[in-house]
């Protein structure tokens, strides 16, 4: 072992590549691994980048072979008319108001409280029934849908975001997972400490727990506006009345326009304007709480 | 601080306060559970033995509805081959991918978080948008990707409009929005001690050897993980293909869940689709025990938990 140990101090080992003994394979793996990676991210990227310069162009730009990659002129007001072509106003409200607030709101609360209860409580038979949480997390959401549907429908829920949203106060698995993973990290002694000045559990979780976790919480209430702002499925499901569409039925229904010919010259320039603008919110949130969300999908993989 | 941990039969009165307060607290997730799963899923069980189309009371008909799926429907078993293409194409190389992607970011490189946040940032872009520019960019006479090829003299590719390049496309954008996995990999590569890799080195080992033997031991709970996940996730894909190829041409994109879609809320036959719903979630379980079973062979669990 002391052998070994002294060898490797006096032969410095360079820090992420250590010593491969071939000073020329070292710098072979470079050229390559920028060789693929350069290409590999550009193609990543080209899409999104498609979308937003073709939110800029006109008719025949948009059709003209080669394609052209930098739009001039660029018709900015195609964010404008595109918009306007369907009630996307009022879309955009559906979509915050009724939707993603008091999805996110919902879920947030009711899945801290759950957290707390799966956490920092120790009752017998406590991890036996995480255990029913974890199962619920791998459950396919297909074998709910149908009895779902038929259950929203006696209640005379169709064509209201309820189904979407009430849900959402009975806590989320994935997001109790995460917020348990988060207060399970926090010492015993500062709820102890607490209980004995006698707060009561839910004064523990407000005023110490809470406090201290607020970034777990911005990483969940990242994940639950994701989910409901990206939601196509279960508004197809459950909404019929137009007026009610959130933004991603809307995008579906202008595509849907600019596909039957002669209806509307610009097509797809409106259209790809108007995705960018849907996903405009998604990109700008990702880039200024980009440590936030790479710090909870991390988390994710944590389970092992 | 009471020690209480010791096996006793009776609990004191403070695990009794303690289980009321705990049960209080995970209230919401349990009604929940019941109301949103258990109930469900009984339920879906009962609708699957029946015939059932929202306006007249379900008809119950015993296995009848699993008997014509098995023997009777040949569209049946197109939407079981094109859903096991799809899975099994897209799963094994969309791990694949993600987890060279993430092993490439791991090593020393100059601008490592904006490579990762280019790879990231598709997997998080509303599934519609995303999709509405993948059918113009793969659109035969104006797609910007046949524009090129065309440029160069190359054959175009009818990538959505044809039953044998459909599939491939969709697993293609599928692979595209992998980039969660992608930093779900990176960070276990971070948790990989560097300490094994020194070792390794004085060891006398190459970097294959320590990919193989340090990397992926270390990190095959992950793999797990996301295999698993993208399997779960995969055989109920729904956005992208219903909105590219609306399961066309030729049926070739039918996927499991579109074809369960179009029998709950087209055709209004909720028996035949609960039916749907659970041959599913019992492929999903044998699949991922499968899977689970192997793991005991190649999944390294080290000394930590």
């Amino acid at each position: 072992m002391t052998t070994i140990a002294s060898e490797s101090q006096t032969r410095p080992v360079p820090r992420n590549y250590p010593d491969t003994g071939n000073r020329w394979q070292t710098v072979l793996l470079e050229v390559i691994k920028y060789a693929v990676l350069i290409p590999l991210t550009l193609s990543f990227a080209f899409p999104l980048y498609w979308m937003i310069s073709s939110a800029l162009k006109v008719d025949p730009q948009v059709y003209t072979m080669p394609p052209i990659l930098l739009p001039f002129p660029i018709h900015p007001q195609n964010f404008i008319e595109g918009w306007q072509i369907l009630p996307f106003t009022q879309y955009a409200v559906n979509s915050v108001v009724f939707y993603t607030v008091p999805a996110v709101a919902f879920t947030v609360l009711s899945s801290t409280i759950v957290a707390y209860g799966f956490s920092r409580i120790r009752w017998p038979g406590r991890d036996t029934i995480f255990w029913l949480v974890v199962m619920t997390m791998m459950l396919p959401w297909a074998v709910t849908m149908v009895p779902l549907f038929i259950t929203f429908k006696w209640l005379g829920w169709l064509d209201t975001y309820r189904p979407l949203v009430v849900p959402a106060l009975f806590s989320h698995p994935y997001i109790v997972f995460l917020l348990r993973q988060f207060f399970m990290t926090l010492p015993e002694e500062l709820s102890d400490a607490a209980r004995i000045d006698g707060a009561s559990e839910f004064g523990i979780l407000f005023r110490i727990i809470l406090p201290l976790t607020k970034p777990a919480l911005a990483v969940v209430a990242l994940f639950r506006f994701l989910w409901a702002w990206n939601d196509y499925l279960g508004p197809l499901i459950y909404l019929r009345d137009e007026n009610r569409y959130p933004l991603a039925l809307g995008i579906e229904q202008l595509s849907r326009r600019a596909n039957d010919v002669g209806n509307f010259s610009n097509g797809i320039p409106y259209l790809m304007a108007v995705s960018t603008l849907v996903a405009l919110p998604i990109i700008v949130t990702f880039f200024f709480a980009q440590r936030t969300f790479i710090e909870g999908i991390s988390l994710t993989g944590m389970k092992g | 601080m009471a020690a209480s941990t010791e096996k006793v039969s009776r609990y004191t009165p403070q695990e009794w306060r303690n289980l009321r307060l705990g049960l209080l607290f995970v209230s919401p997730w349990a009604l929940g559970f019941l109301l949103f799963t258990i109930y469900p899923l009984l339920s879906s069980l009962y609708y699957s033995l029946t015939r059932y189309d929202l306006l007249r009371p379900p008809v119950f008909l015993g296995a009848k509805n699993y008997l014509t799926l098995f023997f009777d429907d040949p569209h049946f078993w197109n939407v079981m081959y094109n859903t096991l293409f799809y899975v099994g194409l897209s799963v094994p190389f969309g791990v694949g991918a993600a987890f060279i992607i993430a092993n490439m970011l791991n090593s020393k490189i100059v601008a490592r978080s904006f490579f990762r946040s280019v790879i990231y940032v598709p997997s998080i872009v509303p599934a519609v948008a995303s999709a509405m520019v993948w059918q113009f960019l793969m659109n035969v006479q104006y797609g910007a990707i046949n524009g090129v090829l065309r440029y160069f003299g190359l054959p175009i590719i009818p990538f959505l409009s044809n039953p044998g390049w459909a599939k491939p496309s969709l697993i293609l954008v599928a692979i595209w929005a992998q980039g969660a996995a992608v930093v779900i990999f990176l960070a276990a590569l971070q948790d990989v001690p560097r300490s094994l890799y020194e070792a390794a080195t004085v060891d006398g080992a190459n970097l294959w050897h320590k990919f193989r033997n340090v990397t992926i031991p270390l990190t095959s709970p992950i793999i797990l993980f996301n295999l698993i996940m993208g399997l779960i996730v995969a055989f109920q894909e729904f956005t992208v293909p219903w909105l590219l190829t609306e399961g066309g041409p030729m049926n070739s994109t039918e996927f499991y869940l579109i074809h369960l879609y179009r029998n709950a809320f087209e055709y209004l036959r909720m028996g035949k689709a609960s039916a749907l719903a659970w041959i599913l979630f019992l492929i999903i379980v044998v699949f991922s025990l499968i899977i689970f079973k192997s793991s005991a062979r190649w999944v390294y669990y080290g000394g930590e938990k």
